[in-house]
């Protein structure tokens, strides 16, 4: 199969590359950007993409989508979510393992790796547990489970308490050069809180979470990220002194990343309005003057990655008080469109902003998920996505593809629109004559 | 369009035609808001021995399911006891006849009065309920188009005023 | 259920109609000084219809009143009650913390059943801060927001009614709030009640609120609570002593049992101490200060009993006005 896409606007973040410029796709690699490569043959491409007034990108990296498989089946199932992704040019993602049970056994992460193993299914890449059960208690088996496909070790959303534990577990995971993903949440000062410790919390009523719940686990984390040199990765960073820590840390030679999700950086505490239950959100939406750090350090490079953090949640767990709400919104369709309402409210070359959803999060996947990831270089797999950035895409429950319809986005007219997304080569979603 | 008739001057005449009528057991009860300067009136000419009471009628309107609770809503105040009264309702202009209707279930709600009679300035007639005033200084006839309404200056003076609907 | 969706967030308040009335009674927050003395002004009749002799009034005939009840409150059930009864409305009870919520069965289905039954008026009370906004929300985007919706208090968010039968007291006793210093005094952090007295007041334009309190029972930023654009201030004292200097108003709140030891605060007889309203802490409030509380009482750990039956209390005349307060919000809301 080959493929040409033309007439397209190129730009492809780890090579600085924007430009217009032809794409040709040959056994589901890149096999050119510009002018045709030799023996491309006079019978030319199987098949031409017209890329006209479009961007063509490398496919998004997602570092946190939910497919809800295994146990959540009710809320979203590989197939619903994986034209979620395609829909929304995702072509690779990493999967939390907070699933049910969690992945913290080899035989549930090759099974998900089978499953998920489909043309035009995006590459799914999971994060294993890092303690069994995500207890917190005992260290999963984590060189099996790295075997199995696991990229890096994480705890959900669910602390561990004991920090003698949390100190072993880097340890060990550090032993084999495995990284480790983490969220600064301590679970005392979190206790019982569905938003963030501000006016908006105490004009509603509602239970807060104190900025301080995210620093105060985040000192713990970060001593012991440079006690044990384990590679640390920092989820869903919320507030702004969060993000100062982070900073401070880098410089002093601690090796950290962290990523935002595309929630976090449009919304604040003053968006749950009415009780909107598609506000509650974990970490919660913080101030105003939280998002703002958060847009500037994305911007900055201070954090490396953006994502979705994709939770697809059923009505019954939403239609619930705010405080019963389950957590969690989709975001998969979601991701492209707010990378690009964030660039062009702060005014960033798309260059620059594309990278923080291509190769910024292959980066800190790191080389387990295969050279050429969220990149359109020559010999990379050709995962691309062609999208019309003029283009706009209203947030409804009809147009997700997503069984999640949870998001609090919902209603929103988005400029971005994904006009085709290839994997592989394979033709994933085509929007372009919809 | 007929001249209006003056409503001081009614006043006077309503008194006149109830004045054989009037008992030292008589209580006299206007009806906000017109009704209650008619009564004052009437109180005043009468020499009336027991303090007058007024009533509110939005608690009793028909009409709270079209038209909700009136702005304004007026408190009743019957300053003497109700029960085995000779109450005198007082209003200004008698139309449709729902307003007594409700003002006479406001005032069962504070006991059983012995007899109540009706005295009003001017009857307009189109009843759409079986009611007639004992006493009544004027008969006129208006097109349903036209609100006659009862309006006291700054001085305390009285006067009618038509409004087109 | 009916099959419904979360509809995106309605711009505007909820609790108003097309024509800017009162279509449910959820919050004082975001509500008019004029909405609000308006409500006030209704009230005044009908707090002269109790000491009739027929204390009923036709008004909400016909009408079936809902009191859903989440949570238990027979005090609170009662006064909606019997304000439901003296409109002639027809009133059914609902505990539901003890039927189906513990069957499993959701918010909403609950509500659907009971609109099924041709439920014109809801009278709500939940433990989760924001649960009648959601029933508001949900009888609008399935075409049912002809049911009246009153909040009979959820959580830590709101208690409408109880909020304004207090401004009722107020201006019963003080005539002029914007002449008024008011002190709140108490659990701050976990009073729905004091959330809606504080909107209230500054909507009312009293030009002081002073909130009263150990910091581990108020709620941060507790001093940019008030959202109603007025132009009164909150000032925040944890000295009651300090507090109390020159008040016309003393608003206390219920402590309750759960929050009296443990990391909140270290026992009753120090909150007491520090916290509780004695006749010598009175003092130094203004002379005629007046004594409110919602209701129930403890005595000898917020409030003394030498307080509360003193001549400065008005917490019973409070429970008085709290029918005629509640006829009125009803009466209003079924003729909107």
């Amino acid at each position: 199969m080959k493929i040409h896409i033309s007439n397209g606007r190129v730009i492809d973040p780890a090579n600085q590359f924007d430009r217009p410029a032809d794409v040709f796709i040959a056994r589901g690699r890149i096999v050119a950007v510009g002018d045709a490569p030799a023996g491309w043959g006079h019978d030319g491409a199987n098949a031409t993409i017209d890329a006209s007034n479009c961007i063509v990108c490398p496919g998004l990296v997602d570092l946190a989508a939910r497919l809800r498989e295994p146990g959540f089946e009710y809320r979203a199932t590989l197939e619903s979510e994986m034209a979620a992704a395609a829909a929304g040019g995702v072509t690779r993602l990493a999967c939390p393992p907070d699933t049910d049970p969690p992945l913290d056994e080899p035989g549930l992460v090759e099974m998900l790796r089978h499953r998920a193993r489909l043309p035009g299914f995006a590459h799914v890449h999971p994060v294993g547990a890092l303690t069994v059960q995500l207890k917190g208690e005992r260290l999963t088996e984590m060189a099996e489970l790295a075997e199995a496909g696991c990229v890096a070790f994480d705890q959900a959303n669910r602390a561990i308490v004991d920090t003698q534990v949390l100190l072993r577990a880097m340890q060990y995971a550090a032993n084999f050069g495995f990284a480790v993903w983490l969220q600064a949440l301590d679970p005392f000062l979190a206790r019982k809180g569905v938003a963030h410790d501000g006016e908006v919390a105490a004009r509603l009523g509602l239970v807060g979470i104190p900025v301080v719940a995210e620093t105060i686990a985040l000192t713990t984390i970060l001593q012991l990220a440079r006690e044990t040199g384990v590679r640390l990765h920092l989820r869903r960073i919320s507030s702004a002194a969060g993000l100062d820590m982070i900073v401070a840390a880098r410089a002093a030679g601690i090796a950290v990343t962290c990523d935002v999700t595309i929630n976090h950086l449009h919304l604040c505490d003053q968006d749950i309005g009415y009780f909107n239950p598609h506000a509650r959100l974990d970490p919660p939406l913080r101030a105003p003057s939280d998002r703002d750090a958060l847009r500037a350090g994305l911007a900055s490079g201070a954090i490396d990655a953006l994502c979705s953090d994709h939770t697809p949640v059923d009505d019954d767990a939403k239609q619930t008080p705010f405080d019963e709400a389950e957590v969690g919104a989709t975001g998969l369709e979601l991701l492209l469109p707010l990378t690009l309402k964030w660039a062009s409210e702060m005014n960033l070359p798309l260059v620059k902003a594309l990278a923080r959803v291509t190769t910024d999060p292959a980066r800190i996947l790191g080389s387990s998920c295969g050279d050429g990831a969220g990149t359109l270089a020559v010999g990379a797999p050709a995962d691309v996505c062609v999208f019309d950035p003029h283009a706009s895409l209203r947030v409804t429950r009809e147009n997700l593809k997503s069984q999640g319809k949870n998001t609090p986005f919902l209603g929103a007219e988005l400029k971005g629109r994904v006009r085709c997304t290839l994997i592989e080569g394979h033709l994933a979603h085509d929007g372009a004559f919809a | 369009m007929p001249t209006l008739p003056d409503a001081t001057q009614l006043c006077t005449q309503l008194a006149e035609i109830m004045r054989p009528h009037v008992t030292p057991k008589t209580a006299l009860v206007g009806i906000h808001t017109g009704g209650v300067w008619v009564a004052e009136c009437l109180h005043r000419e009468l020499a009336i021995a027991l303090p007058l009471g007024v009533i509110g009628v939005s608690f009793h309107r028909d009409d709270f399911s079209q038209r909700g609770l009136h702005k304004g809503t007026k408190a009743s105040n019957m300053p003497f006891d109700v029960e085995g009264a000779h109450i005198v309702i007082i209003d200004d202009v008698l139309n449709t006849g729902r307003t007594i209707r409700a003002a006479i279930n406001e005032l069962f709600d504070y006991g059983r009065p012995a007899r109540i009679d009706l005295a009003v300035l001017v009857d307009r007639g189109d009843r759409e309920l079986p009611i007639a005033a004992t006493w009544c200084a004027r008969t006129l006839t208006f097109p349903a188009s036209q609100t006659l309404a009862l309006e006291r200056d700054a001085s305390a003076q009285l006067a009618f005023r038509l409004i087109e609907k | 259920m009916t099959d419904v969706v979360l509809a995106p967030q309605p711009a505007g308040n909820p609790q108003l109609n097309a024509h800017g009335e009162l279509q449910h009674l959820i919050t004082l927050d975001g509500l008019s000084r004029e909405i609000i003395t308006a409500i006030l002004d209704t009230a005044q009749p009908f707090t002269e219809v109790a000491e009739r002799e027929v204390k009923k009034l036709p008004l909400l005939r016909g009408k079936s009143v809902f009191n859903l009840f989440f949570e238990n409150s027979t005090r609170t059930r009662t006064t909606f009650e019997i304000a439901a009864k003296r409109l002639s409305a027809d009133v059914i009870n609902l505990n539901i913390n003890t039927s189906s919520a513990a069957k499993g069965e959701s918010l909403l289905d609950t509500v659907d059943n009971l609109a099924a039954m041709q439920a014109d008026m809801f009278v709500v009370r939940h433990g989760s801060s924001g649960a009648p906004h959601l029933i508001a929300q949900h009888l609008a985007a399935t075409g049912r927001d002809y049911i009246h919706i009153v909040n009979a208090g959820d959580g830590r968010h709101a208690h409408p009614t109880q909020g304004l039968l207090d401004m009722y007291t107020i201006r019963h006793y003080k005539q002029d709030f914007t002449r008024l210093t008011v002190a709140v005094v108490g659990d701050l952090l976990h009073s729905r009640v004091a959330r809606s007295q504080i909107h209230a007041l500054l909507a009312l334009g009293v030009p002081e609120v002073r909130v009263i309190g150990p910091s581990t029972l108020l709620p941060t930023g507790v001093a940019r609570m008030g959202g109603n654009g007025g132009k009164g201030k909150l000032r925040v004292f944890h000295d009651m002593r300090e507090g109390l200097k020159g008040v016309d108003v003393v608003m206390m709140l219920r402590l309750q049992n759960e929050r009296m030891q443990g990391a909140l605060l270290p026992s009753a007889q120090e909150y007491f101490k520090y916290y509780g309203l004695t006749p010598e802490k009175l003092a130094l409030a203004k002379p005629d200060a007046i004594v409110m509380h919602p209701g129930p009482m403890n005595r000898g750990i917020e409030i003394d009993s030498a307080v509360a039956d003193g001549a400065h209390s008005v917490i019973l005349p409070q429970v008085t006005f709290g029918i005629a307060v509640r006829m009125a919000v009803m009466s209003m809301l079924a003729g909107n």
